[in-house]
């Protein structure tokens, strides 16, 4: 935020501004003229957790598309609904764009039964994941729209209720978009296309990384109960979060499945706690390392970490069978090497893919052809679950066994209630149980 | 002796040489030596070079190739001495600051109230590899916003009882000068700019670790290109016109609370050579962090400037102005 600029701008050479009509055109979609113009199609968007990135990606849809308003909002936390509002409100390019009245601003528990009630036809869907298939399923049962951060659930229940929500959601011509904004990335879509098109040969072996330092942490207040002090600090219980290995680390696993356009087989993963000990980070692991195996029997090297002060490295790195491909949303790297040689410039990088994926969304709801992208996101996110399974127990894990385990983390909601809420043991390989 | 009659002193000293002689405008006051200092508790040391006060023409002619019109009119300024970073601070400086648990993490006017105003704060960590896959260790610390540099520079303040702060525009470019007049230190041609510099033209797409080029005249590393530096200063378009006619003494816009625009100095690995003149100034925009999905996005880390880092200066003494200056940057903020 800031005041008037008129500052000239130096673009870098990796920091070129695409404008919308790049981004139109990026989408592939033909819009239909004067579809909106009349404000017959207006979307209607309730945001259902109102953290910072259910916040961000309210402000993306606003900014994605014309004929968008933000008309409900609902969190579990009152004070997380007003910061969230607040702080949308303080853009002035926005605020005509927000109309959340205190009748369609709901909190508790029960928000996003609320926020799916109202008047609207767009859901984001931003709440801690373990909740994300519930929510789905209510939502898909309404009729409406969906964008939904990922992962998409934290485990093997939660998956299969996303299929099902997936072929609901398909009858009823919804669109879903499943957050994983690299498949909405202009670099990862034309790398892919060459990966696609065999400009790296067969695919061999890939490895990904998702290794960072530590995140953010809540001191515990003493007025919390168990479950607020756990749901405000969603990261560090594995039935809110699935483990950083399936909330953060699934983008690159996702990157490998798309390239290998497949999700693995098995896995063997490793992991364990040893630097984030104390009990404000909740009982999951600092760190995994999982031996995927596709069913084209190439193998996917898998690491990623949240310790301070390592060394960080987030991206994919394929080998083919005529060259290597190296990806890096961060550093804004899109590399084949070898017999066909290519490089993204840095101005084709394109429009920011948070923002994109609410657009290509958005344009395929209004040209009538609905994405639905719950199936490939819910595969990607069972494989960060089947990669976590195997290194809570030490046991190697199927596809099938993580998809049809019976260990469901995650209470029903109406099962919830602010009080007492312990924490489950830290798992101990050899000793966990594969369920 | 205080900043005005240093200044007094060196318009003076500068006022009477031989204007464009490359090199040393002045010999720095004897008791101002380059040291090496280690932050203290760590092994991490860094060096500062003195410069002597003195004066220089601030800004571009209007017929230097690739400048743009903020860059002018050229007008006279008179600078008090300082030390300025040899190098550019790398990661081995800044993760001791942000990985410093002894300081609160804190973003938002409240939190800073509630640890008290005059906390030093460390960032909250980014969603995200800090080094933005780019690596660290010697390399210049990168994607940093300007708060967080202030915060750097306050964090080492505190540690070793001195000084130190973001140069002002105004330093920046004298130290970057060296005495030169040109459009670059060393000359006016771009074609020597490999020499001295990490540009888009040579740095194969990353920046590089500090101090592998050629210095300026004064001692100092990749003023021009790695990473591209914070000064404290506001950007304003049209700053030097108010500067017109007489000799300004230690000018600089103050930063606001506003996150943007700043000014940015020196071009970096990412940018042309153009961008690398001594005299080009860059201004940060809300585009800089347009990837940070959460809102309100981090106030330390730009997930779209991998290209700007910072050097700090040592006055040796403070200007009036400057005296207890620190970023009022919240998340809070307009």
């Amino acid at each position: 935020m800031s005041h008037a600029d008129d500052a000239p701008t130096v673009p870098s050479r990796r920091d070129f501004l695409k404008t919308s009509t790049a981004a139109a055109v990026a989408t592939g979609f033909v819009r239909v003229p004067g579809a909106w113009a009349a404000g017959s199609d207006a979307i209607r968007v309730g945001l259902i957790g109102c953290g910072g990135r259910g916040t961000g990606a309210a402000e993306n849809v606003l900014s994605a598309a014309p004929g968008v308003k933000l008309v409900a909002m609902g969190d579990a936390f009152k004070d997380r609904l007003e910061a969230s509002r607040a702080e949308l409100l303080k853009n002035p390019k926005l605020a005509s764009l927000i109309d959340v009245t205190p009748e369609r601003s709901f909190v508790g528990l029960d928000a996003f039964q609320k926020v799916i009630a109202s008047d609207v036809d767009y859901i984001i869907l931003a709440t801690p994941p373990g909740f994300r298939p519930e929510h789905l399923q209510a939502a898909v049962a309404a009729g409406k729209n969906i964008f939904a951060e990922k992962p998409l659930a934290v485990d093997g229940p939660g998956i299969r209720s996303v299929l099902e929500t997936y072929e609901q959601a398909k009858a009823k011509n919804l669109a879903v978009m499943g957050g994983t904004q690299r498949r909405h990335s202009n670099g990862y879509i034309e790398t892919m296309k060459r990966v696609h098109d065999g400009a790296i040969g067969d695919l061999q072996a890939a490895r990904c990384y998702w290794n960072q330092g530590a995140l953010w942490n809540k001191p515990r207040q003493a007025e919390w109960s168990d479950l607020e002090w756990q749901m405000r600090n969603w990261l560090y219980f594995t039935w809110l979060s699935g483990d950083h290995i399936v909330e953060q680390h699934i983008h690159n696993l996702d990157v490998v499945n798309w390239a290998m356009n497949a999700h693995p087989a098995k896995a063997l993963g490793l992991g364990g706690r040893q630097v984030r000990t104390g009990p404000e980070w909740g009982h999951i692991f600092d760190h995994f390392t999982v031996d995927y195996e596709y069913p084209s029997g190439a193998h996917l090297l898998s690491m990623c970490r949240q310790m301070p002060g390592t060394e960080g490295r987030v991206g994919e790195d394929l080998q083919g069978t005529l060259g290597a491909c190296a990806t890096s949303q961060d550093a804004k790297r899109y590399i084949i090497t070898g017999k066909n040689e290519w490089r993204l410039s840095p101005d084709q990088v394109g429009v920011d893919p948070y923002v994109q994926e609410h657009t290509d969304l958005i344009a395929s709801i209004r040209a009538g052809k609905p994405l639905n992208e719950l199936k490939t996101v819910a595969e990607s996110t069972l494989t960060a679950i089947m990669g976590r399974m195997s290194a809570y127990t030490g046991q190697s894990v199927t596809w099938e066994q993580a998809l049809n385990s019976q260990q469901a983390l995650v209470p029903p909601s109406g099962q919830l209630a602010w009080g007492p809420m312990p924490v489950p043991p830290v798992a101990e390989p050899g000793k966990t149980e594969l369920v | 002796m205080d900043f005005e009659k240093i200044v007094c002193v060196t318009v003076a000293l500068g006022l009477g040489m031989a204007p464009a002689v490359s090199g040393r405008a002045a010999d720095p006051p004897a008791d101002m030596k380059p040291y090496a200092e280690t932050i203290p508790g760590t092994s991490v040391t860094f060096e500062m070079v003195p410069v002597a006060g003195g004066t220089f023409r601030m800004g571009s002619p209007a017929s230097e190739a690739g400048r743009s019109e903020d860059e002018g009119p050229q007008h006279e300024v008179a600078l008090g001495p300082f030390w300025i970073g040899k190098l550019e601070v790398t990661w081995r400086e800044y993760d001791k600051f942000w990985l410093d648990m002894s300081v609160v993490q804190a973003s938002y006017t409240s939190e800073i109230k509630a640890a008290g105003v005059d906390a030093l704060t460390r960032p909250t960590p980014p969603y995200a590899d800090e080094s933005f896959g780019f690596g660290k260790g010697k390399q210049p610390v990168i994607s940093v916003g300007h708060h967080a540099a202030m915060e750097y520079a306050r964090w080492l303040s505190r540690k070793t009882g001195k000084v130190y702060r973001l140069p002002t525009e105004a330093e920046w470019e004298y130290a970057c000068r060296a005495g030169a007049t040109n459009a670059y230190s060393f000359g006016d041609d771009p074609a020597t700019l490999g020499d001295y510099a990490w540009s888009a033209g040579n740095s194969d797409g990353q920046p590089r670790p500090v101090g592998g080029k050629k210095p300026n005249a004064w001692g100092l590393f990749d003023m021009h290109g790695n990473a591209a530096e914070w000064v404290l200063d506001l950007h304003q378009k049209d700053a030097y016109k108010a500067r017109a006619g007489k000799p300004a003494l230690g000018p600089v816009v103050l930063p606001t609370e506003h996150t943007y625009p700043h000014v940015v100095r020196g071009g970096s690995w990412d940018h042309d050579a153009p961008t690398l003149r001594c005299a080009a100034r860059m201004a940060s925009r809300g585009e800089w962090n347009r990837r940070d999905p959460q809102r309100p996005q981090s106030i330390w880390w730009l997930t779209d400037a991998t290209f700007v880092g910072f050097r700090l200066v040592r006055p040796l003494e403070e200007q009036k102005d400057l005296v207890g200056l620190r970023s009022r940057v919240t998340k809070d903020s307009p």
